[in-house]
């Protein structure tokens, strides 16, 4: 299973607690996690990234393992501690606004 | 007895503001959606438990929530609450897809409008300012979203198309932001012809189907604009909002960026009614329900100084559709108030003593139960209101 922590207004839209988990089949990548995700809560679709394009929404960010994965491909493999769920991937609302 | 429901979309939240005929004392619920900004919410008329509601975030993007028991309870159209499997051939989670129609059909490439630097810049969805529902069918719901452009549902908000022939008629590429961005923010519906539709889209005017959506035109004649560089031009204009009595549904009234404007034959000329106001520029605009020529405005200083001028909130009410203006103050706050009324938070309700009621960029909701003669305040302090829809309930 794969562990997944979300920003406080999704927990909301997907009636969830901080952290959900999901079965993704292999391969682990930020691509397969988050379609995932969304067939497990299809009311976060377009809340993380665009329906059409993919494309992440500027102000969110995606962290694996005390990395920023935000700007690496969406196709590239997971960290392992993620893969294997010892460590969560984590979607951020980035620090913008006031 | 008649029963009174207030919708209220904040900057971080929404809010419901219930009462009964003699608008009195009132309940307040809420917030809903906390910290989202609720652009609006509007009820169906034909079913008035039947809410629409916008909610947007810089961060998330656009959600459409909708509920059916009058704002106790919502969802996501298509996905509620619990449900969290998607059968096959049955997308779920589409209710916030806005994809503006590309498709060759149209004979139109739909693509780019001026940009701020006037060049051409991509149609990019960014959220919906305005729900409009069905006069007649409780899932049919219209929506007005930025970049400028209108959508339909026909299942209750579960999947939305657009009705292309609005940015396809020609003028888009003359479109431009004004300063809130590039928002159709007003969808009136005609009740005396299916087929007519209103809209405005700032900074671009107001247009008018006749056929259900299928094919549009600029109804900007007689708008003079002096910040665009021909300012009797087809299409520019920056109009803030546009109302319309139901019995009259030719007469139009405006409140533009600048000017106070009317309308008699459907939107086709405009003149100006701005008259003794003390500025005519505001955002918002409304008719009594019952006298189809006493009309409300909220003169706001002007482009530069969004608040009211002196200190002073005073609603303006015409009885004679125009030109004669008096200022209506009792109840209102008459020294040191800097607040800012939006285009979208005035509505009146349809009880005999007709009911006005407008929200603040302070957080304040005042009401008024004899047409403007005194004024209280429902709420003081919620955020900032983006709008305000009433509903009259038997």
């Amino acid at each position: 299973m794969i562990r997944v922590i979300l920003p406080p207004h999704l927990r909301t839209l997907a009636h969830v607690g901080s952290e959900v988990s999901i079965d993704v089949a292999a391969p682990i990548t930020i691509s397969t996690v988050l379609d995932a995700l969304e067939v497990q809560y299809p009311m976060l679709r377009g809340t993380i990234r665009d329906h059409d394009t993919l494309q992440r929404r500027a102000f969110l960010r995606f962290f694996a393992c005390e990395e920023d994965w935000s700007h690496e491909p969406t196709d590239k493999p997971l960290p392992e501690n993620v893969a294997s769920g010892k460590e969560p991937f984590f979607v951020v609302g980035a620090i913008a606004g006031g | 007895m008649s029963k009174v429901r207030v919708l209220v979309g904040t900057k971080k939240g929404a809010f419901i503001l219930t009462s009964d005929g003699k608008r009195e004392k009132w309940d307040v619920s809420g917030p809903h959606f906390a910290g989202w900004e609720m652009y609006h919410l509007k009820g169906s008329p034909v079913d008035p438990n039947r809410i629409y509601a916008s909610q947007t975030s810089g961060w998330f993007g656009q959600i459409i929530q909708r509920s059916d028991d009058g704002g106790k309870t919502w969802h996501q159209p298509g996905t509620p609450p619990g449900e969290t499997t998607t059968p096959p051939g049955m997308p779920k989670g589409e209710s916030n897809k806005f994809k503006y129609d590309a498709s060759p059909e149209t004979g139109k490439p739909l693509t780019t409008h001026q940009w701020y630097d006037g060049t051409q810049h991509p149609w990019e969805f960014k959220r919906v300012w305005h729900l409009e529902p069905s006069l007649t069918e409780p899932d049919t719901v219209y929506a007005g979203v930025e970049d400028a452009a209108l959508f339909r549902s026909s299942d209750g908000g579960k999947n939305w198309t657009e009705l292309p022939g609005l940015r396809g008629h020609g003028t888009g590429p003359k479109w431009q932001p004004g300063a809130g961005g590039m928002c159709l923010h007003t969808i009136i519906l005609d009740p005396s012809d299916p087929g007519r539709i209103y809209i405005a889209i700032s900074a671009a005017g107001a247009f008018r189907t006749d056929d259900g959506g299928h094919t549009w035109k600029p109804i900007n004649r007689g708008l003079k604009s002096q910040y665009i560089p021909d300012p009797a031009a087809e299409v520019g204009h920056c109009v803030h909002h546009v109302a319309m009595n139901p019995s009259r549904p030719g007469v139009l009234f405006m409140q533009k960026h600048w000017d106070v404007m009317r309308s008699d034959d459907a939107g086709d000329n405009w003149r100006e009614i701005s008259g003794n106001l003390p500025t005519d520029f505001g955002f918002v605009v409304d008719v009594h329900s019952h006298e189809p020529e006493t009309i409300y405005v909220i003169p706001i200083k002007s482009d530069g100084e969004h608040f009211v001028p002196d200190g002073k909130l005073r609603v303006y009410r015409s009885r004679t559709g125009g030109n004669e203006w008096e200022a209506l103050t009792n109840g209102l706050p008459q020294a040191n108030c800097y607040v800012n009324i939006l285009r979208d938070a005035m509505a009146v309700d349809s009880l005999d003593e007709c009911g006005i009621y407008f929200g603040t960029t302070g957080g304040q909701v005042y009401a008024s139960k004899d047409a403007g003669d005194t004024w209280n305040p429902i709420v003081r302090d919620l955020p900032a209101v983006l709008s305000v829809e009433v509903q009259t309930l038997a």
